[in-house]
């Protein structure tokens, strides 16, 4: 007898049903007058007395749990003019219209919200600059070849179309330095950039940059190097390795060129790492005393890091784009990939 | 540039060192090494034999049977070179062995069998001489493998030129191998040169500098009396080797001794030119380089003349009419240096730019010009000890650079890096890159180099790099920062940017784009959009797209065109820059601007106007928690892509913001006929000018309002602002809000009237309001409306 009830419950948990037909044949079957639980009621009067207790409860849950099963069955199929048994979610009948962020607002926002944690402030400057903050004021000789006409775009007034991002440090080092004593001054500041150059797929002369500096006064190339890490882990989500070469560029002494373990082929050589199992990701390096000293700040007092990323490149490397002519496109059928 | 390891390692021991770790250490510390060559594994068993006979071959006439004495045995051997003669002495390919990578078998060549191969110079890639057999000098016993007396195998890198831009000392492999003997602790050697002092009392050569301003020194010397015409064959494979073509032996000479040390020397023949003058033209000429390109040379480009003409492009190219040719037996050598900037700027206008050149940029140190001569002088002798020097050394030494001294002491590096490096790490590293170091305990005085002072080391910053990276960027410890905590606010302006990109795209399904800050012109001509004048840029890559856009509209109805085939219903965004003409400083007034279009065949021109001005309505209203207003706005009606009527301002508390407005049809027509496209700006800048509101909370009433509708009959012209100032007039503490709920015109209504209802809510905060006090209120309100000519219906 409780071998039976155990064999039902297990039956009852596992009815199925394809149609409300299906649910009242369950239903003669299992609970009319004459169905297996009635017939098991009538049996119930040779259970011996010790045991009537034990068994009568069990068959009371039985009982009620081929009610409960019948109810689910016949739920299925009570949904509102639908005949068919659940919905078909993997069909799309009425699309909602999706708007999409540009590829580079999205890298740009993810990265500065990574340093809005870190306590960044995010600034900005203008793309119409001149030559005193893209240059003079970075410490470029006069005769350096950046200013050559063919790597920079100068309008007849004079001005210029900002370079690099590096363009903007001196307006923050007067913003917002000299830090006060034991705090550092924390900035990161994203824009476009232009070079005078001919487009291809893997060339285009408006690009974005992003630049971050930090200044204070004990800073140094060991927290430099700390603070590229953890950047990066942030940025591609894993621990990466890093590796430093030595890298000249006139705002920054020592500079460096950081390479990262190649992402593609994680450090054993593939094409995209020319073999190497590195990639050149990111310039940065100490700030050069003039450099600090044009920003109103004491090289003798504060140091600090400056480094820069470049985010065309980097949302080209998220987003396995080939191409980089998509940016400016305007192209909407590729634009309305980026959902994320 | 392509670094030789044996060239290294004439200059410091590389024995029992791993070239591969060492390279890469390379990297790490001096320069971005690209690629590795690994050079002459290609060639086994190439050993010294001796043609002892030659017969025609049957079959060919240009084929010769010949037997090799190769010590051990004689060979038989088929060989197609043109200059085989008994007795000649050439490399052997034995059977077995390897040429080019490819195995030597036995074959039948033209029916005749050959155990082996005679080679020439280019199968051994010793150069690119393929005319006939390699002959070697009868010295070695037959049978040596030419390995034993020729450096064959070799490591070569290649440093990527970029990264040694600021680098003048590593021109050459003298100063390569200065830096690898540091990173090796190992000493580097001495480079041996000939004593030119010995021939002070022969003659000068007349040397004259007439324009000082593009020079620092100018050294040269006389040799005649050379006979040899062939560089040995290890100088010649290593020129090879590192990219340079072997030629003869006093070209060879100067190409070696600028990729040894890293100067550009020039010999002239000395029959050909006998003085120097080093000076502009007066006038623009013509003149003929070695490479037999006849240049256009002008006043600004530095000239080394003779006392007529000019002979050579100053640290460029010399000139064709005085180079040495296989006749000369005496030159005049030239080792100067030349200003950077304008050698520089000389050969970008020239387009020519050379080895000299390139490593003139780099600012080379003036004290190299005597050392290379010497140099040179040793090396000549060592090869044609026949050679007689003609003149004294003469040199014209017109500036000099400064010494250079840096004080600095223990706890300004110890700042700098954030780690510990001992002073006496400190005091070996800098000796072994030439520094002059004197120390006191823990501080330091340092005079740096000539080689290093010509720009690239001139504060303590600079010793900086020096100490760290020969101590390893990879052995640093690394540490986060100490500083005090602060919390930051961040730019109002940035967020909302950042906010109305998400709005836009996430509640108004709208696609963000970018697209440049010119004019494409020829795209705005084939639209018939005619935009303002503007400031331009002066170098433009294509001339058309040179003026700086003064509103970011055209760029997006651009993109409208681009995508109208395949998109029936678009709305696109841009927040980007424009230059709204010149400021009164003359800089141009640069503006961030939000430009937005709606697009679509699907809704009606009227629809797509309406959606266009709610989202502007909600934009600003989700930023600023204040509703913008519209108003007649003239300026804009001079764009000829904005509709003559259709078209209104945007201003916030009273500051204009931008406006909106339907696409000039005839501008329509020509974009696509069937879609409706209309735009709006708002000037962020502008925007931000207006402080955004709290939201003002109120507290609700415990009581029901009575919300009342009424049905307005005004003049059809009269605006909702109009009619809801009006409204505000009225007075009454239980109207919390009114709004309207249906605006319709009908030819039933009076001539030239539209009826408004609007429905008002009265409440109280402290009871029920009653109906009578109701009615109350709506008569006094019809009265006030009345007063204005505005009945109810």
């Amino acid at each position: 007898m409780r071998e039976k009830i155990e064999t039902l419950f297990t039956e009852i948990e596992r009815l199925t049903a394809n149609s409300l037909e299906e649910v009242e044949a369950i239903r003669i079957k299992y609970l009319s007058k004459k169905g297996i639980i009635a017939t098991l009621m009538d049996e119930f009067r040779h259970v011996p007395a010790d045991r009537k207790r034990e068994v009568g409860m069990k068959m009371n849950a039985l009982k009620q749990a081929a009610t409960e099963r019948l109810q689910q069955l016949k739920e299925q199929f009570a949904q509102n003019g639908t005949a068919q048994a659940g919905n078909d979610l993997s069909r799309t009948a009425y699309p909602v219209a999706l708007g999409t962020r540009h590829p580079l607002s999205i890298v740009r926002e993810e990265i500065c919200d990574i340093f809005k944690r870190l306590g960044f402030t995010i600034a900005e400057g203008p793309e119409v600059e001149d030559d005193w903050h893209v240059f003079s004021s970075l410490n470029f000789a006069d005769d350096h070849p950046a200013r050559d006409m063919q790597d920079t775009f100068y309008l007849e007034n004079g001005q210029l179309l900002k370079t690099h991002t590096s363009a903007a440090q001196n307006t923050i080092m007067r913003k917002y330095g000299p830090p006060k004593p034991g705090h550092a001054l924390k900035a990161l500041f994203p824009g476009r950039c232009f070079r005078n150059e001919n487009i291809d797929a893997s060339h285009e002369n408006t690009f974005f940059q992003l630049e971050g500096m930090m200044i204070g006064e004990n800073i140094s190339i060991s927290n430099l190097i700390y603070f590229m890490k953890v950047l990066l882990t942030e940025v591609f989500e894993r621990e990466v390795k890093v590796r430093l070469r030595p890298g000249f560029f006139p705002f920054v002494e020592p500079g460096f060129e950081l390479d990262i373990n190649c992402v593609i082929c994680g450090g054993e050589g593939c094409p995209t790492c020319k073999h190497s199992g590195w990639l050149e990701l990111l310039p940065c390096g100490m700030i050069h005393p003039n450099v600090l000293s044009m920003g109103g700040i004491d090289p003798e007092k504060y140091t600090g890091f400056a480094f820069g990323l470049g985010l065309t490149r980097l949302a080209m490397m998220k987003y396995n784009i080939r191409d980089i002519r998509l940016f400016n496109s305007g192209n909407l059928k590729q634009l309305k990939q980026f959902t994320r | 540039m392509l670094i030789s390891m044996n060239w290294i390692s004439d200059f410091t021991d590389l024995r029992g060192v791993n070239l591969r770790e060492l390279i890469n250490r390379f990297t790490l510390s001096v320069a971005e090494v690209e690629e590795i060559y690994e050079k002459g594994k290609d060639i086994k068993d190439v050993v010294v034999g001796k043609l002892v006979e030659i017969k025609d071959h049957p079959n060919s006439k240009k084929l010769h049977l010949v037997k090799v004495d190769i010590g051990s045995e004689v060979v038989d051997c088929v060989c197609g070179a043109p200059n085989v003669f008994v007795g000649a002495v050439v490399p052997f390919a034995k059977l077995g062995g390897m040429v080019g990578g490819i195995e030597i078998k036995e074959a039948l060549i033209a029916g005749e069998p050959s155990k082996g191969m005679c080679c020439s110079e280019k199968e051994l890639g010793i150069s690119d001489d393929g005319s006939g057999l390699m002959l070697l000098e009868d010295i070695y016993p037959l049978g040596t493998d030419i390995k034993e007396f020729m450096q064959l195998e070799d490591t070569i890198f290649e440093v990527d030129n970029k990264s040694l831009t600021n680098r003048p000392d590593l021109w050459g492999h003298y100063g390569i191998a200065r830096e690898i003997a540091a990173l090796n602790k190992r000493p580097l050697k001495p480079l041996e040169v000939a004593d030119t002092s010995i021939y002070k009392e022969l003659p000068q050569i007349d040397l004259k500098v007439e324009n000082s301003g593009k020079i620092f020194c100018y050294s040269c010397l006389s040799i005649g009396s050379i006979t040899k015409k062939k560089s040995p064959v290890n100088m010649r494979i290593r020129l090879t080797y590192c990219g340079m073509r072997p030629i003869n032996l006093l070209a060879d000479l100067t190409n070696y001794l600028m990729l040894e040390m890293g100067q550009p020397m020039h010999a002239f023949d000395n029959d050909k030119v006998s003085a120097i003058r080093v000076r502009t033209l007066a006038e623009p000429a013509k003149f003929l380089t070695l490479d037999g390109v006849l240049r256009d040379v002008d006043t600004d480009t530095l000239m080394i003349c003779d006392d007529k003409e000019p002979v050579a492009i100053a640290g460029i190219m010399g000139g064709e009419l005085s180079e040495i040719t296989e006749q000369t037996e005496s030159v005049l050598l030239e080792s100067a240096n030349f200003d950077a900037a304008s050698t520089r700027r000389s050969a970008v206008r020239l387009g020519l730019r050379t080895e000299a050149s390139a490593r003139y940029e780099k600012t080379l140190d003036p004290e190299l010009t005597v050392p290379a001569i010497e140099r040179f002088l040793k090396l000549l002798k060592d090869t044609d000890p026949g050679v007689k020097v003609t003149s004294s050394l003469t040199d014209c030494y017109v500036k000099r650079y400064d010494t250079i001294n840096i004080s600095f002491d223990k706890a300004y590096v110890d700042r700098y890096t954030g780690i510990d490096i001992s002073s006496d790490s400190i005091e070996e590293t800098l000796t072994a890159l030439g520094f002059k170091v004197s120390r006191n305990k823990d501080e330091f005085t340092v005079i740096v180099p000539s080689w290093r002072a010509t720009k690239d080391v001139t504060i303590k910053a600079d010793i900086i790099e020096e100490i760290t990276r020969v101590y390893g960027y990879d052995n640093f410890s690394l540490n986060s920062t100490m500083n005090l905590l602060t919390p930051v606010r961040q730019n109002i302006d940035r967020e909302n940017e950042y906010n109305i990109k998400k709005l836009l795209s996430g509640r108004y399904c709208m696609n963000e784009v970018h697209s440049y800050i010119w004019y494409e012109t020829r795209l705005n001509k084939e639209l018939g959009i005619i935009t303002e004048p503007n400031v331009r840029i002066i170098n433009s890559l294509t001339a058309e797209n040179d003026t700086i856009r003064s509103t970011i509209i055209p760029s997006l109805l651009g993109f409208v065109y681009k995508n109208a085939d395949t998109e029936p219903d678009m709305g696109m965004f841009e927040i980007g820059r424009v230059a709204d003409g010149l400021k009164e400083d003359g800089l141009c007034n640069e503006r961030k601007r939000l430009g937005m279009v709606l697009a679509s065949k699907i809704m009606s021109e009227e629809e797509t106007y309406y959606k266009l001005k709610e989202i502007v309505e909600q934009l600003v209203f989700s930023v600023k928690n204040i509703y913008p207003s519209f108003y007649e706005r003239e300026d804009i009606k001079s764009y000829n892509y904005v509709h003559p009527v259709n078209s209104a301002g945007i201003s916030l508390q009273n500051v204009p913001v931008g406006y909106f407005a339907v696409l000039n049809p005839r501008i329509r027509n020509r974009l696509d006929k069937k879609l409706n496209v209309v735009f709006a700006e708002i000037d962020l800048m502008e925007l931000e000018k207006v402080a955004a509101k709290e939201a003002a909370y109120r507290e609700v009433s415990k009581y029901p309002g009575i919300s009342v509708d009424l049905s307005l009959l005004t003049d059809k012209q009269l605006r909702y602002d109009a009619l809801a100032g009006y409204i505000s007039e009225f007075k009454c503490d239980y109207l919390q809000e009114f709004y309207p709920v249906d605006v319709f015109e009908d030819e039933k209504l009076p001539a030239g009237k539209k009826s408004v209802t609007l429905r008002f809510e009265f409440v109280s905060m402290d009871r029920t309001l009653e109906s009578s006090e109701i009615s109350a209120m709506v008569d006094e309100l019809l009265a006030l409306l009345k007063s204005k000519g505005i009945e109810l219906r």
